[in-house]
């Protein structure tokens, strides 16, 4: 560990990257092994299933990557593009009418590319209050001058929640990045990184502990596997798994748990959230319907960052004041 | 690279960045054997999502119907349709020596494909209008070419009428299995026949 504490910050991230793609390619390696042996069945549903996010952990590492590489202002783009993305599939899926258009023109072309200038520029209390206080209010602003009452609650609603998820929930994540902690200079990649296994681990901690305790799920109309105890033991993992890693963090070790605890069970929560939604679309995954080329459901990648992200990020801000 | 091929990619990326342009092959695969495509038509931007979803390989022998008088009324909407598009083009003015679909014609003659709107006119709501008939004539002359009807998803909200800036929503293009004329088929059982065709491919959820 010494040694590894006398490292500058970007030898230490380049170790990181390093260590994840090294993972990766012995996973993959066993992977391909795996499916040379003669019993292999490879129209498996769940085998399919793995390849699929196997890819997908491929192209979120090799793109965290790139956007660590391209420092401040390539990462705000990258995550900028990664919502626009995101906030367009949310859009598909609801439905709004022609006279949401002025609306969703200012969402998509002026909110978002603000939001994101505003964090590449470092000006986090801007940041911070810039969508839920500004932008409220212009929403419903535009939508009025539209000249259509009609749900025009509903529609508001609809528009806000979905910038409020998918432009600054996301948005925290190059925050993140850019936060300048006291001695922790050049090294937010980690903090990202800290975040992401944490939402992730809790996923899938969550996922095997409802399978394994096969509670009845609170609410069987959104989710069938979704309980309150499989909830809490996926965020308790995760915060172990969090504490364990407080080495790369800024935090000590009973700090990293309880931040670990705060993002995972945000994340998850989010997950169960955006599970309503698509329920109430009447999708079973976001993206495109009906998807025979296998289009992926990015907001279904995203949507537990998009969560976890903004209580973690002004968790730490406020713990720290920074 | 030339201009054009610039601006096909420009077209391209945006119509991809806007609307994900994705195709759903679910009655026939993309292939390079000739074909007519045809579609509802419901915006301005239809044909670019069609060509945006086809694999850049068949982009080329795929051409639009342009409107003569109006594709070619500036130097840039002519070099756009000529150069980009390839597209043929045809005269409004019903003129009694000429059959308007004479350059229709001569591009199935040399091997293009074609995407056409049988419905003539936008529709902004619901089903799509009755077809006309040049699709059953077109069938007629070239039997081998085949009819793949196509229906183009959600892209009336990208850009409703009257409005400029496209709002990015996805889009989907989804082409079904092809027809033919059946012996002795009637002009307007095929056309109705078509037109049903193109309505199922229609995505349940709404």
């Amino acid at each position: 560990m010494g040694a590894l504490r006398r490292l500058n910050p970007d030898e230490q991230v380049a170790l990181l990257f390093l260590t994840l793609f090294g993972a990766l390619l012995l996973v993959s390696t066993v992977t391909a092994l795996l499916a040379l042996r003669p019993t292999h069945d490879d129209s498996n549903a769940e085998w399919r299933q793995y390849q699929r996010d196997l890819r997908a952990v491929w192209l979120g590492t090799t793109l965290f990557w790139l956007a660590w590489m391209a420092g401040a202002i390539g990462a705000t783009v990258y995550f900028g593009l990664v919502s626009f993305l995101a906030l367009r599939e949310f859009i598909t899926l609801q439905h709004t009418g022609r006279s949401d258009h002025r609306t969703l023109i200012l969402a998509f072309f002026i909110v978002l590319p603000l939001q994101y200038a505003i964090v590449g520029l470092r000006h986090f209390d801007l940041f911070t209050v810039f969508v839920p206080v500004y932008v409220f209010l212009a929403v419903p602003v535009v939508s009025a001058l539209s000249g259509d009452p009609h749900r025009f609650l509903e529609r508001n609603a609809t528009i806000q929640w979905g910038i409020m998820v998918c432009v600054y929930g996301l948005s925290h994540v190059p925050a993140l990045l850019l936060l300048e902690f006291p001695g922790y200079a050049g090294r937010g990649a980690f903090l990202l990184f800290f975040l992401v296994v944490v939402a992730l681990m809790a996923q899938v901690a969550q996922e095997a502990a409802s399978r394994w305790l096969r509670r009845r799920p609170v609410a069987r109309q959104i989710s069938r596997s979704f309980s309150i105890r499989a909830w809490l033991i996926g965020a308790f993992v995760a915060a172990l798994i969090g504490a364990s890693l407080y080495w790369i963090t800024p935090f000590k070790a009973g700090q990293a748990l309880v931040m670990a605890f705060i993002a995972a069970a945000c994340g998850t929560m989010g997950e169960f959230v955006m599970k309503a939604l698509k329920r109430d679309a009447g999708v079973h995954h976001w993206g495109n319907r009906s998807s025979v080329t296998g289009a992926v459901g990015l907001l279904d990648r995203v949507a537990p960052l998009c969560f976890a992200a903004p209580v973690f990020f002004h968790s730490v801000r406020w713990y720290f004041k920074l | 690279m030339t201009r054009a091929d610039l601006m096909g990619l420009l077209l391209n990326f945006l119509a991809r960045l806007i609307t994900g342009a994705q195709g759903h092959w679910k009655g026939c695969p993309p292939s390079a054997d000739q074909r007519i495509y045809f579609a509802n038509h419901q915006s301005h931007f239809d044909w670019v999502l069609i060509w945006a979803a086809l694999p850049k390989d068949l982009r080329a022998n795929t051409r639009p119907i342009a409107a003569k008088d109006y594709w070619t009324a500036s130097p840039f909407k002519h070099w756009l349709t000529r150069e980009v598009f390839n597209a043929v083009y045809v005269d409004r003015q019903r003129t009694d020596d000429q059959d308007p679909l004479e350059p229709l014609m001569e591009a199935l003659g040399n091997g293009d494909s074609l995407v056409i709107f049988p419905e003539g006119t936008r529709s902004s709501k619901g089903d799509p209008q009755p077809f006309k008939s040049g699709l059953y004539h077109l069938a007629e002359q070239f039997p081998l070419v085949q009819l793949v009807p196509t229906w183009i998803d959600n892209v009336q909200r990208v850009m409703p009428k009257g409005e400029v800036v496209p709002v990015p929503i996805l889009c989907t293009v989804t082409f079904g299995a092809p027809l033919h004329v059946g012996p002795g088929e009637d002009k307007r059982d095929f056309l109705e026949r078509a037109r049903a065709a193109v309505i199922t491919l229609r995505p349940k959820i709404h």
